[in-house]
C-alpha cells in the first residue's frame, strides 16, 4: 500500500516547479496575462519540452502516456506558480481526442498537440450554468455543428476546438478547426487574466466527430481533476505567501505572524488545505486506476477545493492588510485564479447535484 | 501510487483472516456485537482471554511489548499493524484491551520502567487483570498541564501525596493510577514533576463521579489526602516525569486522529436522512441537506486518504511533518460538522433526548453531538493544536507573552 508519489513523479513536480520558478516569476506572469493574448507561445514550447503537453497523450501519437496523475501534479506545479495560458484546455482537448475514437483525427492533432507545436481548448459549458454532459443542448447534424458555448479557454489562439455537443440523442464530442466556417469568437473580459476565455457561437460550423458520451464524461472529469489539483497548488501559495509575509511585516513591535489570532487563523487554513492535496491524489488516481469511481471523485474533488481555493485565497488577503488589497502585490493573482477555479467547468452546487444523483439520493 | 498491498503483504492479510476463522467463530463474532467508538477497559471473558493468548503468540498483539512480559515482539510495520486492525475489526475479534493502561501506561513501563517495574505490572495490564487510570490533569492544570498542584513530599520510605485530579476515565473501576505528581518545588515547573503509580485502594483517596454535560458519568475526580505511596513507585528519577509521560501523549493524540468513526457517522447520517420524514418527505430529498451532505463527503473522502497518505509515509519512517500536526483538528472539526448535521436533518426532533424513542433514531445523534466536545477538547483542545500547528507546522514564533 503505497499512496504517495513515486521518486520519478516526484521528479516530475520538481523540475516542472523549478522551471516555473526560474522562467516564470511573477513578473512573467503579468507581462503575459496584460498582454494582448495572455498566452505566451515561447513559455507554452518550453513547457512542452519539459513534456507538460505530452503526459496525456497516448504514446502511439507521440506522447508519453501517462497516468493522470502525473499531469495533475503538473496542473498544481503550473496553479502554484500562476502559470498564465492554455494548459487546461489544451489538456482537456488532448484527453478527449484520446479517449474518442476517432483515429484519423488522433493521427491528425495528437502528435502535434504532443509537440506543444499545435494547440487544442476544450468547449463544454453553455449559458445559465450549464455543464452537465446530459443537458448539452449544442447539436450536430450532417456534420454541422449550431450553439454557443459562453466559456471556452484561448479560442482565440487554438488550432482546433473539442466540443461538447449532441448528434440527436446522444451527447459527445466533435472537433471544429481554427477558422472553420460559421465560427465567431469574442474574447472575454474575464477575473483571471492569466487563463482567458472566449465566447464562441457555431453557426452550421464543419466539425467532425471524435468520440461518444463515454469520451466527453472522462474528458470533463479529467477536467474536473486538474482544476482541483490548481485549486490545490494555488491555495498552498496562498497559506506559505502569507506565512511568510507574516514573518516580516512588523506592527507593535513584532512580526505579526507571532499574534495568537493570527497564527490560529493560519492554522486553520492549513488544517482545510492539507487534506486537499490527498483527495486531488485519490480522485486522479481512480481515473486509471478505478474508473467507475471517478466521475464521483472528480465531482467531490472539485467542488470541495475550489472552494477551500476561494475561502482561502480571501482570508490570506484580509490577513496581509492594505497591501493585499493592491493591484501591486501577487496574492491578488491567485485571488483571481481561484475565481476562475470556482466557476470554469460547473460551480459547487451542480456537481453536489451530480454527486447526489449518482448515489441515488 | 498503489492502493494495493504487495504480494508479501496480501499473503500477510490471508494468514491474519485464516488465524481469525480458526480462533474466533461466528457464534463469538455475534455475541462480540458492535463495538463502542470509546471502549472502556473491563475484565476479559475466559474465551477473550484464550483467544488474546493466541493472538499473541502469532504476532498480532501488543507488538510493542517485549515477549518477556507477555507481549509479542514484532518489529514495527506500519501495514502489518493496519492490516491486522482491518481484519481483527471485521470480525468483531478482541484487540488489545482498551484504555490507557495499555494505550499509554504499558508504552512508558516499556520504555522507562525497571526490570521489576515490567515484570509485575505489564503482563497484567495487557491480560486485563490490572486496570488503570491516568491521573494527570487538575481543576487548575489542563491545557497548562505541567503547572500541576497535586504535591508529593518525602516523608522516610514513602512519598505523601495531596492534591486533585480531573477527568480520570474509570477511576472508580481502576486498581491503580499513573499520576504526575509535583515533588520539586524549587524548581521550574516542567523539572519539578515526577511520575508515580498509586494503588488506588491506598488509603486517602476518593473517587467522585464527574456528571458531564451530556448526563453521563465516565470521568471521575480523584482526591488524594494524605495518600502514601512508597519511594520507589515510580517510572523514571524523581523529577524526570515530565518527559518520562510524554512518550504518551502522542498516543492519545494519534487515536484521535483516526478516520474510521467520521465514516461511521457520516454512513450513518445517510441512513437518518433518507429514513427521517419533512413535512412528509424524506430530508435527503431536501436540496439544502443533499448539498451539505455532499460538501460533507467530500471532506470525509479527503480525510480518509489523508489517513492513507500519513499511513504511507509512516511505513516509510518519514516525519509526517504539518500533515500530521493537522490530522486531529480537521478531523475532530468534521466530525463535529457530520454531527451538527444530524441535528438539521431531524428536524424538531432536537428537542428529545437520546434514548427516548418518540425521537428520530431514538435521538442517536444528539448524544453524539454531545460527546464532539470530548474530540475537540481531549487529547489537547483545538487552540492548543492551532498553536502547535502554526509554530511546529508553519514555522511561527511562540507567544511573546506567554510564560512557558
Amino acid at each position: 500500500m503505497d499512496f504517495g508519489l513515486s521518486e520519478d513523479q516526484q521528479l516530475l513536480k520538481t523540475t516542472i516547479g523549478r522551471f516555473l520558478a526560474e522562467q516564470c516569476p511573477t513578473t512573467r506572469v503579468r507581462e503575459i496575462m496584460e498582454g494582448g493574448t495572455g498566452h505566451d507561445a515561447t513559455l507554452w514550447t518550453s513547457l512542452a519540452e519539459l513534456g507538460v503537453a505530452a503526459l496525456p497523450i497516448p504514446e502511439a501519437h507521440g506522447g508519453l502516456g501517462a497516468d493522470l496523475l502525473d499531469l495533475a501534479l503538473a496542473a498544481e506545479e503550473l496553479g502554484y506558480a500562476a502559470t498564465p495560458g492554455p494548459f487546461l484546455g489544451a489538456s482537456m482537448a488532448a484527453i478527449g481526442l484520446a479517449e474518442g475514437d476517432n483515429e484519423e483525427l488522433k493521427a491528425r492533432w495528437l502528435p502535434q498537440a504532443s509537440a506543444g507545436s499545435a494547440l487544442g481548448t476544450i468547449a463544454i459549458g453553455e449559458a445559465e450554468s450549464v455543464w452537465d454532459p446530459d443537458a448539452i443542448a449544442a447539436s450536430v447534424s450532417d456534420g454541422k455543428l449550431s450553439g454557443r458555448k459562453p466559456l471556452v479557454p484561448y479560442a482565440a489562439v487554438s488550432d482546433f476546438i473539442v466540443v461538447a455537443a449532441r448528434d440527436g440523442e446522444e451527447t459527445g464530442l466533435w472537433l471544429v478547426e481554427a477558422g472553420a466556417a460559421g465560427m465567431e469568437i469574442t474574447t472575454l473580459s474575464g477575473n483571471d487574466m492569466s487563463r482567458r476565455l472566449d465566447d464562441v457561437v457555431f453557426d452550421q460550423t464543419p466539425a467532425r466527430r471524435v468520440g461518444d458520451g463515454h469520451a466527453l464524461e472522462r474528458c470533463l472529469d479529467a477536467g474536473l481533476i486538474l482544476i482541483s489539483a490548481d485549486a490545490f497548488g494555488g491555495a498552498r501559495r496562498c497559506l506559505e505567501m502569507t506565512r511568510d509575509y507574516s514573518l516580516e511585516r512588523e506592527q507593535f513591535g513584532q512580526p505579526i505572524g507571532a499574534f495568537q489570532s493570527y497564527k490560529h487563523q493560519l492554522a486553520d487554513i492549513a488544517a482545510e488545505v492539507e487534506p486537499c492535496m490527498s483527495l486531488y491524489w485519490y480522485a486522479a488516481h481512480t481515473f486509471d486506476a478505478f474508473p467507475d469511481q471517478t466521475s464521483k471523485h472528480a465531482a467531490l474533488a472539485k467542488l470541495r477545493i475550489g472552494e477551500v481555493f476561494n475561502d482561502v485565497a480571501f482570508k490570506c488577503t484580509e490577513l496581509h492588510g492594505g497591501i493585499g488589497f493592491t493591484w501591486e502585490y501577487d496574492l491578488q493573482l491567485w485571488f483571481r485564479r481561484a475565481l476562475f477555479d470556482k466557476a470554469f467547468l460547473g460551480e459547487a452546487v451542480l456537481h453536489c447535484d451530480r454527486v447526489a444523483d449518482m448515489a441515488g439520493w | 501510487m498503489n492502493l494495493s498491498y504487495s504480494e508479501e503483504y496480501e499473503v500477510f492479510r490471508r494468514k491474519v483472516r485464516a488465524f481469525l476463522d480458526e480462533h474466533w467463530t461466528e457464534a463469538d463474532r455475534e455475541k462480540a456485537g458492535e463495538a463502542p467508538i470509546l471502549a472502556m477497559p473491563r475484565k476479559q471473558t475466559d474465551r477473550e482471554a484464550a483467544f488474546r493468548r493466541k493472538a499473541v503468540d502469532a504476532g498480532y498483539l501488543y507488538k510493542s511489548v517485549p515477549r518477556a512480559y507477555g507481549g509479542s515482539e514484532q518489529p514495527f510495520d506500519a501495514f502489518k499493524s493496519t492490516i491486522i486492525s482491518e481484519e481483527f475489526r471485521a470480525a468483531k475479534a478482541p484487540r488489545e484491551i482498551p484504555g490507557q493502561g495499555v494505550a499509554m501506561l504499558v508504552p512508558t513501563l516499556v520504555e522507562h520502567g525497571t526490570p521489576q517495574q515490567k515484570e509485575e505490572l505489564i503482563g497484567p495490564t495487557i491480560r486485563g487483570d490490572l486496570i488503570w487510570c491516568q491521573g494527570y490533569s487538575e481543576p487548575g492544570a489542563g491545557s497548562d498541564l505541567a503547572s500541576l498542584r497535586t504535591k508529593g513530599e518525602l516523608d522516610g520510605d514513602h512519598w505523601v501525596v495531596n492534591g486533585q485530579k480531573i477527568w480520570t476515565s474509570n477511576a472508580a473501576e481502576a486498581d491503580w493510577m499513573f499520576a504526575l505528581v509535583r515533588t520539586e518545588p524549587d524548581v521550574p515547573k516542567h523539572q519539578g514533576i515526577t511520575y508515580m503509580l498509586i494503588k488506588m485502594d491506598t488509603p486517602g483517596i476518593e473517587v467522585r463521579p464527574l456528571k458531564q454535560l451530556n448526563g453521563g458519568t465516565d470521568f471521575t475526580e480523584v482526591f488524594l489526602d494524605n495518600v502514601r505511596v512508597p519511594k520507589n513507585s515510580i517510572v523514571g528519577k524523581r523529577g524526570d516525569g515530565w518527559p518520562v509521560s510524554r512518550s504518551t501523549l502522542k498516543h492519545e493524540r494519534a487515536f484521535i486522529g483516526s478516520t474510521d468513526y467520521v465514516r461511521k457517522t457520516f454512513d450513518g447520517l445517510v441512513m437518518l436522512a433518507q429514513f427521517t420524514n419533512l413535512r412528509g418527505k424524506p430530508a435527503i430529498k431536501s436540496q439544502a441537506i443533499r448539498e451539505r451532505l455532499v460538501s460533507l463527503e467530500a471532506r470525509l473522502v479527503a480525510a480518509e486518504y489523508h489517513g492513507k497518505r500519513l499511513l504511507t509515509m509512516s511505513g516509510h519512517e518519514e516525519d509526517t511533518g504539518l500533515a500530521g500536526l493537522i490530522t486531529k483538528n480537521a478531523t475532530s472539526q468534521l466530525q463535529h460538522d457530520l454531527v451538527s448535521a444530524a441535528l438539521d436533518i431531524m428536524g424538531d426532533g432536537t428537542a428529545l433526548a437520546t434514548g427516548e424513542e418518540k425521537a428520530p433514531f431514538s435521538g442517536m445523534f444528539v448524544d453524539a453531538y454531545m460527546w464532539t466536545f470530548a474530540l475537540l477538547i481531549g487529547g489537547g483542545t483545538t487552540n492548543i493544536q492551532r498553536n502547535i500547528i502554526a509554530e511546529r507546522g508553519l514555522g511561527l514564533p511562540r507567544d511573546p507573552a506567554t510564560k512557558r
